[in-house]
Order: C-alpha cells, then structure tokens, then sequence
C-alpha cells in the first residue's frame, strides 16, 4: 500500500504549482529600480593577440554609461579554480590565470573582450559594435593530441606547455598492472571518444549585481547551484570583498545539469561593474552566447585495454586518456577527469588491478567543466564499450562475462582508491533481464527485419559515487573547498517549521522531499515544513547542489539537525508531562510518555518554547532552532544495470531507441516518482549524447554547432516510453537516511547500452564493427554499415 | 534586433506602395527573418508585414483544375485545407517544423527565402507550380535560382502560388537531426505527361530536379526504375551532419521511397 506522505510517499511536486502558473521567481524575473544593462563582446576568434580595443566612439553612443576592458580588471584577481590536481611526478598542475575580460589575448572564441553598461540592452548592444577591436590572429589550437606536441601553438604563452597535468592512478600499481598484461590470456583494446556536450539548461545564466552604498552590501543574484560557493570564490579570489558585505541570491534557477556550479566572468563583473557605476547592472546570456560561454561537458579521448586470464576473469585494467580543459580551467574542471573518473574505473567489476593515466589538455575552446555525471560517464562508457567488446572477441554472452566478474561482497575496496559500501550487482542485473523481456527479443528482431529494419540489443552496468567526501580526504585529493552541507531547521511557535538547507534545488524538487522527510521523523503533516535555499543571508554556510550530493548529504544534515530539534523538544515535553525525558516518545506528532495515556501534543510543546511559561529554563534555553552540518565519511554508490532495444534503418543508417530499461539501486527512496523522474531526465541526456548531441569545433577553433540548427537536442519523439525500476535497493550504511542519490545515473548509465545495441544491430545485418563514435547519427551509422 | 518600422497594409497594391521606402523589407510568417533580425544580421527600416491582406489567404480550386494557395497561408491551413485535393501537399505541409512554425510560416515566405533545406521548394518544383506575383506569373522551373536565390526582384510579392495536381505523388524526408529540416527530400509527382522529381536539402544548389530520375520514372513509375541511379556526390552539401556521399545515397532511397508510397 503506497504511503500517502512522509517518507516512501510519492508527493506531488509542491514547487510545481508555481512553475506550471507562471509564478516562479527566476533571476531574469528580478529587476531592480534603476538597473543598467551589461552586453558583453566576445571574440569571434580563437587564438589571437589583442592589439587594441578602441571604445572611444562606443562611448558617446547614446545612453552608454561606461565601458569596461580587460585594463580594467588588471589589478583584480582572476577567475580562481577550485581544484589542483598533482600530476604523477608530484609536481602541482599548470594553472594559467583567467582574467574576467581578456588581457593580452584572446584564446577562446566567445571570451568577453569588453563590457558596454547602458541605459538599454539595445543600446549596449549597439555600442558593443562600435568598439573597434584589433586581434592578430594565432594559430588555433584545438585536437588535443596535437596540442601536447612539441611545436604546437602555445595557449598560454606564460605556461611550459598545453599540458595542464599529467595523472597517474595509482601510480604505484602501474608495473603490476603492466606483468599483468604481459600474463594476460586475452587482451581488449578499444579507442574512443566522448563527445564534447552543450548542457543547454532551459533557462541560460543570467547575473544582477546591486551595491548598496549606505551599508556597503553587494548583492549578487545569479543563476547557480551554490551561492555560497560563489560567495566564496569570488568574494575572496576576485574581487576581495569580505563575506559579511556580500551576499548571493539564486533563486528559482531553470535546470542546471553541472554548468551553474562554476563561478564565471559575467556574475563577477556585475557585481563589479554595480559599485564602480553605483547602479544595478543586469546581464541575461542569450542562446547564442550560451553556446560560446557556458562551460561545456565530456570530451575526452580514451584508450582503454582490459586484461583477462584463461577463464575469463578481469586481471588488468589499463586506460590513457586525453581531457580537454579548454582555454582556462573553469573552477572544478581539473577534478573531473580524475578523482570523478579514475576512482570510478573498476564500475561493478573485481579487476584486481587498475591504472588510469589522465593528460589533461588546454586548447583554443570553451572550458570544459563537470556536466551531469561528470567523471562517471566518461568512466562508465570506456568500461562497458570495452567489457561488450571483449564479449564478441571471446564468443561469450555480454551479460554472462559481466555476471563472471561482478563484485559480490560488500563492502569491497577496489584498486582505485574507493570503497563500495554495499550493492548488489546480480540483483539489479536479475530484474534487468525481467523486465526487459530477453526472451522475447528474437521474436521482435524477426519482426523488425521483416520490416527490412534491423533490431539490435545492448546492456550496460554502472556504478556511480554521489556525495564526493569527506571533506578531509578531498582536501588531500587538492579540493580547494570543503564538501559536508548543512542544515538549520527553525520550529515556529505554532509548531510549523521551516528547513533552511545548503543544498540548492534547480528542479529536483527538494522543497517536495526535504520536507516529506523531516514530516516523517516528526510524524507530522509536509503541509507544516517549508525548504527554503538560496540565499546566503538566509541560509547557513552550505556546499550546494551537484554529484547527486544533496538527499545523501543535504538531507543527512536536515536529519541531524531535526534530531537535535527532536532532542530538545523531548526535554521539554518531559517538563510539561512531568515524567522522565527517557520515557517520552514521539510518535505521530505527540509526545507520550511510555506505558501511559499521558501525552502532549507538538504543537504544545513548540508553543511552550517560545512562551516559556512552563518551562525549564534552568535547563534549557527557550526556543526552538538548531544547526546541522554533516560531513559524510565515504561516498554513496548507486548501481544499476540498463539495457536499450534500437531498430536501425540500414538504408538511411537512421537509429530509434524502441525500449529502456533501467534497473537501479539508490538505496533508500525518499519519493518514488521523483526518482523516476530524475532517471527519466538522466535518461534524456545519456540518449542524447549518445544518438544527437555533439559540440564541434573546426580546425580553426570556431564553434560548429553554435546553436540549435546544428547542436541537435533530444526531444520527446526521439524516446521511447522508459521501463524504470528502482525496487533493488541496499540502503547506504554510513548515512542515516540510507539514500544514495539518483540525480546522474540516467546520464551514466545510458550511452553504452545505446552503443552496444546498435553495435548488435549491425552485427544482425552483416557488419560487424568494432565500435563507432557518440552520437550515433544517421550518416555515422550509414558510413559504419558501407565502410 | 536593429530598431525599425513595422507596417501592416491591407491589399497587396498597399503593400507595393510600402516598399518604396528604402531598406524596406518583406515580413511574411518571420521564421527565418525573425531570427535574423534577433541575430542582428539584417537591419531593415521598415518591415511590411503582408499577415493583413486578405486576398493573399487560403486555398481554392481554379476553373482549370489548378490547387491555388494565398502567398500568406499558413502550412497549417495547407496542411487541412490540401487534403481533400492535394494530399501529397497537405502531408508535407503537415510535417513543416513543429505546431509553432506551420501556424505562422506561409508557402510565399518559404519560396521567397527558398531555403536549400526548406520543405516547400520542393513540392512547388516537383509539382512544376506557377509562382504568381504582384507583377507577373513565374513557373517553378524558372524561379528557384540557387540558395537563397529565386527570379524574385527587389520587392517582388508571392501572392499565390498555383499547383497542377498530379495523379500520384508523395514527399519522403529524412530530417537533419538537430534543426529538423530536410537533410534530405524529395518530391515526386505523376502527371499525364510525365514524371518530376525534385529534391531539397541536399545540394550546393538549392534545390533542384532529378532529371535522370523523372526519365526513368516517365517510363516505368516503379522503384526498380530508379534502382540503379545516383547523383554527383561532388555537388551535395557536406557538414557536420552528413557528407555528399552520404546524401547523394539518401537522394536515391528518398526517391524510391518516395516513388513506392505514390504508388
């Protein structure tokens, strides 16, 4: 019997209500009285030296206030990176600075060369034209494996080279890794590339900055997953502007996907440019700009060997990957390819030996930052290609080889550093194969192929880890920034609360499920909780949302502090019933005592808080508010296994998916149809990048696919109606809740099994090939079939 | 967008008398000049919006038999009111982008843009239409000159555009994935004396007819006709999306396609 609230409960969405209607706040739906528009020029170049950026006719165009150059950033901090990656010789990586408009050079095309403040967004936009801007063009860099060469153009002159970093995981494990090899019975190898996406929320970054003059107070609203991380960065990196003075508001915020965790240029120029012109200054990214400035996800170029013994088993895993950084390294990117890639590599398998060696690469591009999944799909797509190709090399089922070599004791500590705390590899694989009707795929091929399609078959597993942590460890890992998150949850008198949560929501619905979670543990209605994030003046200090982190660790907090709140409100329900605070239980939001008809009801007791007649004020302080922060001691790993069913037209080479199926183990679920959502969503990305999505670049470093005309999006009609199921579940053992996170799996776990099956396909027609590269288009396939 | 003018005449004679004004512009449905004016790559004084006159709305049947459409109907008009008629046009004109843009692009604007990629040039040529103007009546073989170039002066309006209607025909697409017009279509039409073919989205050139085909199709109107036949690779668009070798392919099936649905 579903629940009907609480915990377990598929509660509607309460934000909906207001995003349906048209009521939701969103940072372009802030205008403040008197707030002047910023229009950014960016280059059309990719490489280039900027001799001169004359704005002096831009000036006196009408309504022009002022413009603003790289000179007048050069005395102010660059746009800082979060992370530093020591490389495998110990040495730190190459960190080139990032000014907030260029300085000397442009390196990507659309970098922000200047800023026009005007009365009118046409008005700014029209200036921007008139500022004659003089750029020798350099040589683009842009195919990473050409950018390590000796004589390749440098990006950053100041740099030794367009190596950021060279990563070796574990290097100390590199010499078994390689006898192993030697020793091996069977080698795969497999080279490819994941493809360089466009996040592409709904709703593009917008930025307000306002400066208060009397009390001296920045406000920035901005479109992000964290404000306080933005608070932090660019308070204390850019522009040296204490804590207390400023503060970060993002709102309702219109998806993120990753791409709204970085700080960027345009959220601290406004803030910037509001106190320099003491007026609000307001910048909303268009598309187009979108495309060129946003940072983009993937791109990585692998090769990927596995090693088995005679009976099959995976002795070796051995991976050498290039990893586009761009132009500047945006403020996670350097974590990316290595603590949220190399630790992932085992996936669901005991290979006893693993190395991973990451060279990450700048380039005349956009930067390169975590997108949904980040780290872990890229892992996820190496080892399942490579794991279903060795399957066809030996002549052996794809499913069985997995189930040969899956981890089946828990927790298990693989050779890449983490250790899984529990799964059930089989369980998920068992209700895989049930529900997506092997048996009666050869029915349905014979189907297709009388339709003269082909009809083919591919699986995948994937394990991912949520809740990158604890924050001491990451600190050794070169986080420049702690990762627990916290909670304060402020009980009224009249006995309804309100959570103020680190965590950020951007669509995930957690003003639904923090407060069916915090009902629960009161046994109170959701109706009496309200969420609220997003605003550092009124939330304590939280990390934000991103790595499917904030149930995991969001929501841990949330429980921690309504056990405090619990705590001290058995304290004073003991006073009011004058009985023993250990024999006081809660239970359906009244306070009993055991073994007795004696209770009080919550609402009492929270009155008696704060009208602390009586009351035991020599004990305890009056009121009702307490503080989490939790920092949890090991990461969360969700499993699962997918298998997509596709039908290819052999003629046009044109690939649709006819079924998804999606088995995965979150642990604990809060609300059920929101992880279904979120699976639904993860899903939509990962078949994106599989079949559609592809950021191009030509040789020359301009953007190929700049816009919706040529960067293809998945849309309702190219899915199928999904099969999702999240019935296997291992709760977490170290977090209280028991949950994992399910915000990124759909996009880890897709893209291979979507590979695979089209690879089967094309097998069932007579071409057997050993891989073909994301997406998947029509004419990839075409070329595959006939090459 | 650059600032301009917007003017909404009521007869095609007011319109005429409004483009008289230097940088005038013609402004039809606006799904391809409306994003452009946002990208800031025109900048128009004055934009005649021809979406007020009358006499260049709908669909009627001329006494000779010919299916006549308005320059400003919507494909969503088409898409319901050439059925009955004109079915291989209607099915066209229903699969024209999504909702938003069948209900406010118009056959005259796609003609007038004559986009490489766009639906309609296709089914104009392939059904050897008139294109009729304010000042004179063009045939389809004389009016699409390139990409993005027609017979049209500086202007010049669509006012109607005039389909023989064939015994059989069909228009079989494929469609670029992100953008979602024709990588490549073709439009295949049978008439009395004779079969044409025309083809979108695939060449340098714009559109175009598929001689070689129409030949082969006027003899025997069979798939196997067309079997062996293949375009110049070396004249089709190659992109991101797909090289030349891979549309002029797509032309082909597209063809057979095509020729097999007419039936």
């Amino acid at each position: 019997m579903p629940k009907d609230g609480g915990i377990g409960a598929s509660s509607k969405r309460r934000e909906d209500v207001r995003f349906l209607t048209g009521n939701g706040n969103y940072t372009d739906d802030i205008n403040i009285r008197g707030q002047a528009y910023v229009h950014f020029l960016r280059s059309d170049i990719a490489h280039g030296t900027l001799t001169s950026v004359d704005t002096a006719a831009a000036a006196a165009m009408p309504g022009v206030i002022q413009i603003f150059t790289g000179d007048d950033f050069a005395e102010i901090g660059g746009m800082p990176c979060g992370w530093q990656i020591t490389d495998k010789h110990g040495a730190a990586m190459q960190e080139p600075k990032h000014p907030v408009l260029a300085h000397g050079k442009v390196r990507h095309v659309g970098e922000p060369i200047a800023a026009v403040v005007a009365e009118t967004l046409a008005q700014a936009r029209d200036a921007a034209e008139a500022i004659e801007v003089e750029i020798a063009e350099l040589p683009a860099v842009v195919n990473m494996k050409d950018a390590v060469k000796e004589d390749a153009p440098k990006v950053h002159d100041d740099l030794t080279s367009n190596l950021c970093y060279d990563w070796g995981f574990v290097e100390e494990n590199k010499a078994a890794v390689d006898e192993a090899f030697e020793k091996a019975a069977h080698v795969t190898t497999l080279e490819l590339v994941n493809n360089r996406l466009v996040a592409n929320p709904m709703e593009p970054r917008v930025a307000i900055g306002d400066y208060n003059r009397s009390d001296g107070e920045h406000t920035l609203y901005t479109t992000s997953q964290n404000p306080h991380v933005i608070r932090l960065l660019m308070g204390a990196f850019v522009l040296g502007i204490p804590e207390h003075k400023l503060r970060v508001v993002a709102p309702d915020v219109g998806g993120g996907f990753g791409t709204k965790i970085f700080h960027y240029q345009e959220e601290a120029f406004c803030t910037f440019a509001a106190k320099a012109i003491n007026r609000p200054v307001k910048w909303t990214s268009t598309r187009s700009e979108a495309f060129m400035s946003d940072a983009h996800g993937r791109d990585h170029v692998t090769k990927i060997e596995l090693a088995l013994d005679a009976q099959n088993n995976f002795t070796a895993l051995r991976t050498d990957t290039y990893a586009n950084m761009g132009a500047y390294l945006s403020t996670f990117a350097p974590s990316v390819p290595t603590w949220l890639h190399g630790t992932l590599m085992a996936g669901n398998y005991k290979t006893p030996l693993i190395y991973v060696n990451v060279k990450a690469v700048f380039t005349n591009t956009v930067p390169v930052d975590a997108y949904r999944g980040a780290g872990r799909p890229e892992a996820t797509f190496q080892l399942e290609r490579v794991v279903d190709k060795c399957a066809h090399e030996l002549g052996v089922d794809p499913i069985a080889l997995r189930r040969q070599n899956f981890i089946t004791e828990f927790p298990y500590a693989t050779p890449v550093a983490v250790e899984y705390d529990t799964g059930d590899y089989v369980a998920t694989m068992d209700k895989l194969e049930e529900l997506a009707d092997i048996a009666g795929f050869d029915a349905r091929r014979k189907e297709s192929e009388a339709r003269g399609k082909l009809r083919g078959f591919g699986v995948n597993c994937y394990i991912e880890a949520c809740g990158i942590a604890p924050s001491n460890l990451v600190g050794q890992l070169g986080a420049r920034a702690g990762l627990y998150e916290s909670a304060t949850v402020r009980v009224n008198a009249t006995g309804g609360l309100v959570v103020m949560t680190g965590s950020h929501s951007h669509g995930q619905g957690h003003e639904t499920s923090f407060a069916q979670v915090v009902a629960e543990m009161i046994g109170i209605d959701e109706s009496m909780v309200d969420i609220v994030h997003g605003d550092t003046s009124k939330v304590p200090m939280g990390m934000g949302t991103y790595g499917s982190r904030s149930i995991a660790v969001g929501g841990s907090a949330m429980v921690r502090a309504t056990e405090k709140i619990i705590a001290k409100a058995k304290k004073i329900a003991s006073h009011l019933l004058e009985a023993s605070e250990s024999d006081i239980e809660l239970k359906d939001g009244a306070f009993s005592v055991a073994g007795t008809d004696k209770s009080v009801a919550w609402g009492d007791v929270t009155l008696a808080a704060y009208v602390p007649h009586n009351y035991p004020l020599d004990d305890i302080e009056p009121g009702l508010e307490e503080t989490a922060f939790y920092d949890p001691s090991n990461f969360t790993y969700p499993s699962g296994a997918y298998a997509c069913e596709v039908e290819l037209d052999p003629e046009t080479g044109v690939v649709t998916i006819e079924r998804f199926t999606a088995a995965d183990d979150f642990g604990n679920i809060i609300n059920p149809m929101i992880v279904t959502g979120q699976v639904h969503g993860g899903l939509a990305q990962g078949i994106g990048q599989a079949l559609l999505e592809n950021c191009a670049y030509d040789e020359d470093g301009q953007l190929l696919s700049a816009s919706y005309m040529d960067y293809a999006m998945p849309r309702a009609s190219d899915l199928p109606m999904y099969d999702v199921d999240h019935s296997c579940q291992t709760p977490c053992t170290h977090n209280p809740l028991g949950v994992k996170g399910c915000g990124e799996a759909g996009a880890i776990g897709s893209p291979p099994a979507v590979v695979n099956a089209v690879l089967d396909a094309m097998r069932s027609g007579g071409k057997d090939v050993a891989h073909i590269d994301m997406p998947v288009s029509p004419s990839r396939v075409w070329a595959a079939m006939n090459g | 967008m650059y600032n301009f003018d917007v003017e909404k005449p009521r007869t095609v004679a007011d319109a005429v008398q409004a483009m008289a004004r230097e940088e005038a512009q013609l402004l039809s449905g606006g799904q391809t000049l409306i994003p452009t004016l946002k990208a800031r790559l025109a900048s128009p004084s004055v934009l005649v919006s021809l979406s007020g006159i009358d006499e260049m709305q709908g669909l009627s049947m001329s006494d000779d038999g010919l299916l006549c459409i308005g320059g400003g109907t919507t494909h969503a008009t088409v898409a319901t009111g050439a059925a009955a008629q004109y079915p291989a046009l209607a099915h066209l004109a229903a699969r024209i982008g999504d909702p938003a843009v069948r209900n406010r692009g118009t056959i005259g604007g796609s003609v007038a843009n004559n986009d490489p990629s766009a639906c309609y040039p296709a089914a104009v040529l392939g059904s050897g239409a008139t294109i009729v103007t304010d000042k004179r009546e063009i045939a389809a073989d004389d009016f699409f000159l390139g990409m993005f170039e027609t017979a049209l002066e500086e202007g010049e309006i669509v006012t109607e555009v005039k389909f023989p209607i064939p015994s059989a025909a069909h228009y079989e697409k494929i469609i670029q994935p992100a953008s979602r017009f024709p990588l490549v279509a073709v439009f295949v039409a049978r008439f009395a004396d004779g079969v044409r073919v025309a083809v979108t989205g695939a060449s340098n050139n714009g559109v175009f007819r598929w001689k070689q085909a129409e030949e082969a199709l006027t003899e025997n109107f069979a798939t196997e006709a067309v079997a062996g036949l293949q375009v110049d690779a070396a004249e089709m668009i190659s992109d991101l999306h797909g090289s030349g070798g891979y549309r002029a392919h797509l032309v082909a099936v597209m063809t057979r396609r095509a020729v097999a649905a007419a039936g």
